[in-house]
């Protein structure tokens, strides 16, 4: 595979000013810093009041006092602003220059607009100024590379970048799925511990591969560089982007990362080999690597909603299960992976639509780029109604144990997500809490699945003959 | 030692954002707003390697300004001044060389801190070259005013 070639100048930068706007955004500040670059090369600075006249591309103001206002040369004048906030520092970040011609007259200068430059957090967040500057610190790098005639990198630690890298807060979409077939597998008495402990780490390897994956296919492929807005859940790990790690290494991590799944995978069928196994762990291994990666590409392909659900959801529970039971399956374990499967591709559904505007740039046909806001809200909603629906009718019909209904104490924090993403839907920093809580939803979910099994798995020892099935 | 006049060196070390400005290849003022940082010597100022184009242009032009200009950012102080001076760029370690400025920038922005913990959040940021400026002249308005000029002072020598 060929790294990308990525110019410094790809990724968007900030629009540039025109010189009416930089002249109006002049005029709303209390004062201006007249500049000009005095007679010996250094800069001068005066605060003055000038007056900002837009329609006419001029402002005027008195030529202050012990200098000549240079008449042959680019002058500017600045706004800046800030607002400070005592034990924290300042916000409210915003600045703007016009630089252009001044002629003086008496005692008067005009001041011709000819381009401007500025920034406003306000309209350009911070997280997405520096996003778009990262030409700039790749040019950075690149110059003192150079003049040093040996790489010079951005660093982090080592624990923080194998934390970024591999984006391992995010392995609880594997652990979920896995421990909960693992124990429902034991609830019907087939549990083995060490093919149990080798099925966690092996699910982890294949999601660790498709982290790392996912970086190196969408680097590829330019969704990450076309992505300004990425948030601490969305928008990729970003290594590659940050010149953190190189593409080759994350290329070579990822396979790694397969090749020990894989390994362990082999193991796991050597010990509890059986068709059902075989086909499930196969299918595994084309979602993950498929899911960015050519030809399949489902994400691109607007099928990375369903992969992900297919993936983390039935796969995972029904892997982990057979893996106890030597190949049997029964209904149990894929009812109970279907709401998990709903809310895992929900987190990446939500997560999908901060990056919507990028992923659009490189044809990444996700659902939240091909559907209208009112729909993909919608569709949150439907979605995990279905999965609150699913878990009570699996509990009514007697495939699920009673004390599964735990997982219902979610429902307030999916309400909180479905409210929050209306107001916050081209906000991609105020998306950043609502996809948190949307993670929560996931896991905690999971973790009340796997609580209400403990109930069963308790009383089922203490009192065998009380069923916690319905209609059992 | 700074010769610095002693209002300046208050509003040096008082000042949240002053304007940088640098003068670019083209021979035109570009001017940036950061926080200046005084130890007493020199100033100092820390530039992000994302936001490193004002570096590009001191390294080819060393002869920058400083100004402090804003009463809401040196606590209602209406005075300003204008500082002219050589400055060169630090870069020996951009990961970590600028740390030894923590303390000064930590009494202006106290949140630098908690921000640096979470360096993961945003590398880049983090990765930042120091701009040490030597000053050779101060322009200072003792009312703000540009109507009147300002009492020039050449550093290291008598008041003009």
């Amino acid at each position: 595979m060929a790294a990308p070639v990525v110019p410094a100048s790809a990724t968007p930068r900030t629009p540039a000013l025109d010189a009416t706007t930089g002249l109006t955004k002049l005029a709303s500040y209390p004062f201006q810093v007249l500049t000009f670059v005095d007679e010996n090369g250094y800069p001068v600075s005066v605060a003055l009041e000038a007056a900002v006249d837009v329609a006419s591309g001029s402002a005027t103001f008195s030529a202050p006092a012990g200098f000549a206002v240079p008449s042959g040369i680019d002058v500017s004048l600045t706004g800046s602003h800030i607002r400070p906030q005592p034990g924290y520092g300042y916000d409210e970040r915003r600045h703007v220059t016009v630089w252009g011609r001044a002629a003086t007259d008496g005692d008067q200068v005009t001041f011709r607009a000819a381009r401007a430059w500025g920034w406003d957090e306000a309209e350009v967040p911070f997280f997405e100024y520096s996003e778009r500057s990262l030409g700039q610190s790749k040019k950075y790098f690149d110059a003192l590379s150079a003049e040093r005639g040996t790489p010079v990198k951005p660093k982090l630690s080592f624990g923080w970048l194998a934390l970024r890298t591999t984006r391992l807060p995010f392995l609880s979409a594997t652990i979920v799925p896995v421990v909960l077939g693992i124990v429902i597998a034991a609830r019907q008495g087939s549990f083995d511990l060490l093919t149990a402990v080798l099925t966690v780490i092996g699910s982890a390897f294949v999601q660790l591969g498709l982290n790392v994956a996912n970086d190196v296919f969408d680097s590829v492929q330019g969704a990450d560089e076309a992505n300004v807005t990425p948030t601490q859940y969305s928008g990729g790990s970003r290594v590659i982007q940050y010149g953190l790690v190189s593409f080759r290494q994350m290329a070579g991590l990822a396979t790694g990362f397969y090749v020990a799944a894989g390994l362990i995978g082999l193991l796991l069928l050597a010990l509890r080999g059986s068709p059902a196994l075989l086909f499930i762990g196969v299918a595994g291994f084309i979602v993950s690597i498929g899911y960015t990666a050519p030809p399949l590409k489902f994400v691109y392909r607007g099928l990375g909603e369903i992969a992900v659900a297919v993936g983390f959801g039935p796969l995972m529970l029904l892997g982990a299960y057979v893996v106890q039971t030597r190949g049997a399956l029964s209904w149990e374990p894929l009812v109970a992976s279907l709401p998990i499967a709903l809310l895992v591709m929900l987190i990446l559904y939500v997560n999908e639509i901060p990056d919507r505007r990028g992923d659009a740039r490189v044809g990444k046909r996700t659902l939240p780029v091909r559907l209208s806001k009112p729909t993909v809200i919608a569709g949150y909603r439907t979605a995990a109604i279905a999965a609150y629906v699913i878990l009570v009718a699996g509990v009514a019909l007697g495939v699920l144990p009673i004390p599964a209904l735990l997982a219902l104490l979610t429902i307030p924090l999916a309400l909180q997500v479905s409210r929050g993403l209306e107001p916050n839907y081209d906000n991609p920093y105020g998306l950043m809490a609502i996809m948190g809580v949307n993670v929560k939803v996931h896991l905690y979910a999971g973790l009340l699945l796997l609580a209400g099994y403990a109930v069963v798995l308790i009383l089922g020892a203490l009192a065998p003959s009380v069923s916690l099935f319905i209609g059992r | 030692m700074s010769t610095l006049p002693d209002p300046v060196e208050q509003l040096l070390e008082a000042a949240l954002v002053g304007e940088l400005t640098v003068v670019d290849g083209s021979g035109h003022p570009v001017t940036y707003p950061l926080i200046p940082l005084y130890d007493g010597e020199k100033i100092y100022l820390t530039s992000s390697t994302l936001f490193s184009r004002k570096l590009e242009h001191i390294k080819a032009n060393p002869k920058v300004s400083l100004s402090i200009t804003d009463p809401v950012a040196v606590d209602g102080r209406t005075d300003r001044v204008t500082i002219q001076g050589d400055a060169r760029i630090i870069e020996e370690d951009p990961h970590g060389g600028w740390e030894r400025l923590l303390p000064i920038w930590e009494k202006k922005e106290p949140s630098i801190v908690y921000f640096l913990k979470a360096r993961v959040a945003l590398p880049l940021f983090f990765e930042r070259s120091l701009i040490e400026i030597t000053p050779s002249r101060a322009l200072y308005w003792p009312d703000g005013n540009a109507a009147t000029a300002p009492t020039t002072t050449v550093v290291g020598k008598a008041a003009a």
